[in-house]
């Protein structure tokens, strides 16, 4: 909390009592929304526990979680071809030969400024006109990955180019080819250093499966609805389902967090280790 | 070329919504933003509470899921807006989560010298952090703040999903009726990168007025 001493010091008598009494006025304006809220949900008959019900027996919950697998496996195979994807291009931006470079850099700039919506009508709608119809996983599969690899791309260019120019050139006076020396010296010290850019980028990816809810590939929000239009419980439903994504994406981003915090206050082992080493020795 | 020209005005129409609905909602999302990084930086500790627990979960809740609970869920509990505002309202507090990191970090970038100095000459902290801290956090923020700018044109897309017939819904009838995607949907495309260009020259210019060299 040392970020938010900034603006305040230790409260003296007269700051306790004013900041009592915004506490007191906080906790009533939450309650009175919670109230609110309430009230309009009783008001509508939504409050009523058999609406509530069918959300604490299996055969629901068991749909749901089948539709979170599907969200997962999605997500899964969508953050590996993105990833793969966004390290070629990561790797073309940066090469010396213009011919890669451009279409990589033309790539990245463009898929950055086109929604990812507009990219799934056009796999639902115009490819198969042209004769390509994918399966259902793959329509969501395929725009998702072709816009998540832009941003994995700039995330991966970014790490790499934080990754000392001496590392590469030492490689290059080993002997190893360009390739080599960035496969095996530069690549693995990027990747370490945005690992976290890369969870919550992947976070962001699984939010954006939620798409198939428009692909109608049932994923988790699309079985939601599913589910809601059988059970004609539509809010109970969507709210159980916001539930779900909010457990999953507030446990990856603490998993970014951690990862961010244990980066900055522990240098990577690499450097740990050459510190002593390069320690003059009597 | 000639289904674009004969269907300009559905085109037209769609870019205006999508014009409206980003400059709405980013609006929106400044004044929630600002709001609940205040209440995140302040002494309160209920307020700060309360302003982590809306920025996790309006992050860890897809934008989709909100706009189809708002859509279709509000109704069911007797709230009846018109889709339009709803839509705004919706991407409004979500984008308001990001801003309020954007413009947290903004603050926390202010040298703790002016914090100390405001609050020597009597300053309260709500004085304080509306004429010192802010204004100079804001300032230092203004990429992040046009890449949310980004962010937020990108997203009034998914409003399409729920009904609003923006410039990506627009697009999909012109198609449905015309069937010529390759056209139709480059189109969309192209505009969507004036728009973002439009947004990044705008930062650009802000920027270089507004950017403090420290």
């Amino acid at each position: 909390m040392s970020a938010s001493r900034l603006l305040f010091d230790e409260p003296g008598p007269r700051a306790r009592r004013r900041i009592r009494i915004a506490t007191v006025l906080a906790v009533v304006a939450a309650l009175a929304l919670v109230g609110l809220a309430l009230r309009q949900f009783a008001d509508n008959g939504q409050l009523a526990a058999e609406r509530w019900r069918p959300y604490g027996t299996w055969p629901m919950w068991r749909y749901l979680l089948e539709g979170l697998r599907s969200t997962l496996a999605a997500a899964a195979v969508s953050i590996a071809i993105s990833a793969a994807a966004g390290v070629a291009l990561a790797l073309g931006r940066l090469s010396p030969s213009r011919w890669l470079r451009l279409p990589c850099a033309a790539y990245v700039e463009i898929v950055r400024t086109v929604p990812a919506l507009l990219l799934v009508y056009i796999v639902l709608f115009a490819l198969p006109r042209y004769g390509l119809d994918l399966p259902l996983f793959w329509k969501l599969v395929v725009p998702l990955s072709v816009s998540n690899a832009a941003a994995f791309a700039e995330i991966f260019r970014a790490g790499i180019r934080s990754v000392e120019r001496g590392q590469l050139e030492a490689g290059l006076a080993l002997g190893l080819t360009r390739g080599r020396a960035m496969r095996l010296v530069v690549l693995p010290q990027a990747a370490r250093r945005v690992l976290p850019s890369l969870v919550s980028q992947s976070a962001g990816l699984l939010k954006d499966t939620s798409l198939g809810y428009v692909v109608s590939f049932a994923e988790l929000l699309y079985s939601g609805k599913v589910l809601a239009n059988y059970n004609h419980l539509l809010i109970q439903t969507y709210l159980v389902v916001a539930l779900v994504y909010l457990v999953i994406n507030a446990t990856l981003s603490k998993v970014a967090r951690t990862l961010e915090a244990r980066q900055r206050t522990r240098p990577s082992r690499a450097v740990a280790d050459a510190v002593p080493a390069a320690q003059p020795t009597t | 070329m000639n289904v674009i020209t004969d269907h300009l005005p559905e085109f037209g129409s769609g870019l205006l919504l999508t014009v409206e609905l980003t400059l709405l909602s980013l609006a929106g999302a400044l004044v929630a933003g600002i709001v609940v990084a205040a209440m995140r930086v302040s002494p309160v500790g209920v307020l700060r509470a309360a302003g982590m627990a809306y920025v996790e979960t309006l992050q860890n809740i897809p934008l989709l899921v909100w706009l189809v609970l708002a859509v279709f869920g509000l109704p069911e509990i007797g709230v009846k807006a018109g889709l339009f505002t709803t839509a705004v309202v919706v991407i409004s507090l979500y984008q308001g989560a990001y801003t309020a990191e954007a413009v947290r970090s903004g603050i926390n970038a202010v040298p703790a010298g002016q914090g100390e100095a405001a609050r020597a000459l009597g300053l309260t902290f709500t004085q304080s952090l509306r004429l010192v801290i802010l204004p100079q956090a804001l300032r230092t923020v203004v990429q992040p703040l046009g890449n949310i700018a980004i962010m937020t044109l990108m997203n009034t897309a998914l409003a399409a999903a729920v009904g609003v017939v923006e410039l990506t819904a627009a697009a999909n009838r012109v198609n449905l009726a015309e069937a010529q995607p390759i056209w139709i949907f480059v189109a969309a495309g192209l505009a969507y990168m004036a728009l973002s260009g439009v947004v990044g020259l705008a930062t650009g210019t802000l920027e270089r007025k507004l950017a403090i060299l420290r």
